[in-house]
């Protein structure tokens, strides 16, 4: 018994255990619920669901066996969240289903759903034609054409027709959508490294016991402080294409700032070439060369790159290819000197990952970083933890 | 043993049934989510409800899994051998009881509440696992296994500092606490201030949850400060026109400290302000 929506939940990547479905059986059979199928999702959600961002894949998971459902591939990627689409979704009577064979059948709808899709690129409400909310248009939600596609709704104008997983609350804090500052946090907090350094000033009571039996004397003991050691330097991308990301970078770094006491960071634009700088206003004034940044920051750093590296390959592989200046030896020289003093060193690129492949510039500087180029979701930053930590 | 909210405490209806399984099932709770929206609380009312003693264990960066079970006094036994104690013979009397273990001894069962676990080392939880799990563990000093009597209701608590060993994470129930939306908030709100106006209640939530949605706040006030601003308001005694003053000079709610803990966040509210008064003007 329910050994199908145990595998169901395996296949939605949900990180579950027999000892966990054991344990929900023990529930089941010690009759913690009684049959309501809310009850149900609450009690599964609590014995197999162990981290609040897995919360969303499990509504999906647990909805998609409950209905029989099949979600429609494809889709999904396709629209955006704040369009308040959130799955599609097919609510049919038979009568409607005829309905739609007068209209070409459901493969011909689907067909101009995406079509639409392709099309419209704003969030829509009302009107008869575009994806949106309270339209009449067949697809999106609240609408009047008995044809109508439902594309999830936020909240239902009759609260009991909606199922609670359908809701779908948890959505953002999915680990494959965007950062916000606190979720950049929680996933830089897997740097810290707590040593002890510096001067002893705390007294280590352990040490003395057993050196004042060992020795038949009083022999105080005193060691430093713990503390966070960690050292990072952050160089960010800054101007042209990466104005779209200004503000995933201003959060990047005002949580990379309050996470770190050893933190250093320096702009450069578009490619690192032989300097960098620390203020964008006096940029011309006050460079500080690459050569510098090599010899004073110890090869204990770890590196953080952040950009979107989008640009034309000469700009990283020829000498003289940047946009701004002449430079004397490419950037690809510069970068492999990086990655050469400082082996803990990842490239987080704020644009999604799909689009990697069809940018040239792209994939020349992930050779460069030898493949430590990650997208900036939540996972993709634990991934990049992961390999600075190691 | 079942658990069915507080007259202080408003459970919502998933939370209750996360509670309950834990009860009967006997194994650790671990509860998560924003800072104050009464995590702690829960194990408090939990004991108070069913009417069992209650045991605290606040976790400190500095803790240890074994500072939970027991401690041996070396220095006071030391102390006590050169002033020719005779207590000094026994062990026993240099062994200190943890949390874990008074929790063990008690004869009834109790609600044991581990706060704040992902404040210790990273390896803290991976060290408590057969205590959690099997609920016993041994003395080495004295050679002994200590053993629940009565398994403990155990809850945890988690603020989402540390990842948590996946290991532990099998152990336990999991409950995630959301932000109450506005009705269980009246409901919470009520609970705390039964004689508090309508009126004002309904302003009051209406600027907290306008602040709550203020972009780029650091630190959102959460359920713990709007009762705390609640409270100030009643003692204050402003009247609730204040609240929503269409009088534009004093659009910014009195008191807005007790919601607004960051000096920017008090900064970029009040900015977002004055814009929107340049803007209507």
């Amino acid at each position: 018994m329910l050994i199908d929506f145990f595998f169901k939940l395996k296949s939605h990547k949900l990180p579950v255990s027999i000892k966990e479905f054991l344990t929900l059986l023990e529930a089941l059979q010690k009759g913690v619920i009684g049959s309501s199928i809310d009850d149900f999702y609450y009690l599964s959600r609590t014995t197999m669901v162990k981290d609040e961002s897995n919360f969303d894949k499990f509504d999906r998971a647990f909805a998609e066996f409950w209905e029989g459902v099949e979600a429609i591939p494809g889709i999904e990627a396709q629209i955006p969240l704040e369009w308040l689409l959130k799955q599609a979704e097919l609510t049919l009577s038979d009568e409607e289903k005829k309905m739609i064979e007068s209209l070409g059948g459901w493969e011909k709808l689907m067909e101009t759903l995406k079509k639409r899709l392709e099309e419209q690129k704003e969030r829509h409400q009302g009107g008869n034609k575009w994806i949106g909310t309270g339209g009449t248009s067949p697809f999106g939600a609240y609408g009047f054409n008995p044809e109508g596609i439902r594309i999830g709704q936020k909240s239902s104008r009759n609260r009991s027709a909606v199922k609670v997983w359908d809701q779908r609350e948890y959505q953002n804090l999915d680990d494959s959508v965007e950062l916000g500052t606190r979720n950049i946090k929680v996933a830089l907090r897997r740097l810290r490294r707590f040593a002890r350094q510096g001067a002893p000033d705390e007294f280590d009571l352990e040490n003395t016991i057993s050196s004042t039996a060992k020795k038949a004397y009083l022999d105080i003991h005193m060691r430093p402080e713990r503390r966070n050691t960690v050292k990072v330097l952050l160089l960010l991308d800054i101007g042209g294409s990466m104005d779209d990301h200004v503000k995933l970078c201003q959060e990047m770094f005002s949580a990379c700032k309050t996470e770190f006491k050893h933190l250093e960071y320096f702009y450069f634009h578009n490619c690192l070439y032989d300097f960098v700088w620390k203020d964008n206003r006096r940029r011309h004034a006050e460079r500080t060369r690459t050569w510098d940044l090599l010899h004073k920051y110890g090869h204990d750093y770890k590196v953080i790159f952040v950009g979107d590296a989008t640009m034309s390959p000469y700009e990283i592989l020829q000498p003289g290819g940047s946009i701004e200046y002449y430079n004397e030896e490419a950037g690809a020289v510069w970068l492999k000197r990086v990655t050469d003093v400082y082996q803990k060193c990842v490239w987080l690129n704020p644009e999604p990952e799909e689009i990697w492949g069809y940018r040239q510039s792209v994939q020349v500087m992930k050779e460069l970083m030898g493949g430590r180029m990650y997208p900036t979701t939540m996972g993709g930053l634990e991934k990049a933890m992961k390999v600075l930590t190691k | 043993m079942r658990f069915a909210g507080s007259e202080e405490y408003v459970s919502t209806e998933d939370l209750t049934l996360a509670v309950n399984a834990a009860i009967t099932l006997e194994r650790p709770l671990l509860i998560k989510g924003e800072p104050g929206t009464g995590k702690t609380m829960l194990a408090v009312q939990v004991a108070k409800a069913l009417g069992i003693p209650l045991l605290e264990w606040h976790i400190k960066s500095t803790t240890k899994a074994q500072q939970g079970l027991y401690e041996y006094d070396a220095v006071s036994r030391l102390r006590d051998s050169q002033l020719g104690d005779p207590r000094v013979q026994d062990i026993h009397n240099y062994i200190v009881k943890g949390m874990l273990w008074q929790a063990f001894s008690q004869d009834k069962p109790c609600v044991l509440l581990i706060d704040e676990v992902d404040k210790a080392d990273i390896e803290f939880p991976n060290d408590l696992l057969r205590e959690l799990d099997r609920m016993e563990f041994y003395v080495y000093e004295t050679r002994e296994l200590v053993k629940a009597k009565q398994r403990p209701i155990v809850f945890i608590t988690s603020n989402n500092e540390k990842e948590l060993p996946d290991a532990f994470l099998r152990r336990c129930f999991f409950h995630y606490i959301r932000f109450p939306e506005k009705e269980t908030m009246e409901k919470i709100v009520d609970v705390h201030f039964p004689k508090l106006k309508k009126n004002l209640l309904r302003e009051a939530l209406e600027v907290f949850f306008e602040i709550r949605e203020v972009p780029g706040l650091k630190k959102k006030p959460s359920t713990s400060e709007l009762l705390d601003w609640l409270k100030l308001l009643l003692s204050e005694d402003i009247p609730p026109e204040a609240l929503r003053s269409k009088d534009r000079k004093t659009i910014i709610p009195p008191l807005h400290g007790a919601l607004l803990k960051n000096e920017q966040d008090v900064h970029l509210f009040e900015r977002l302000v004055f814009m929107t008064r340049a803007k209507s003007n």
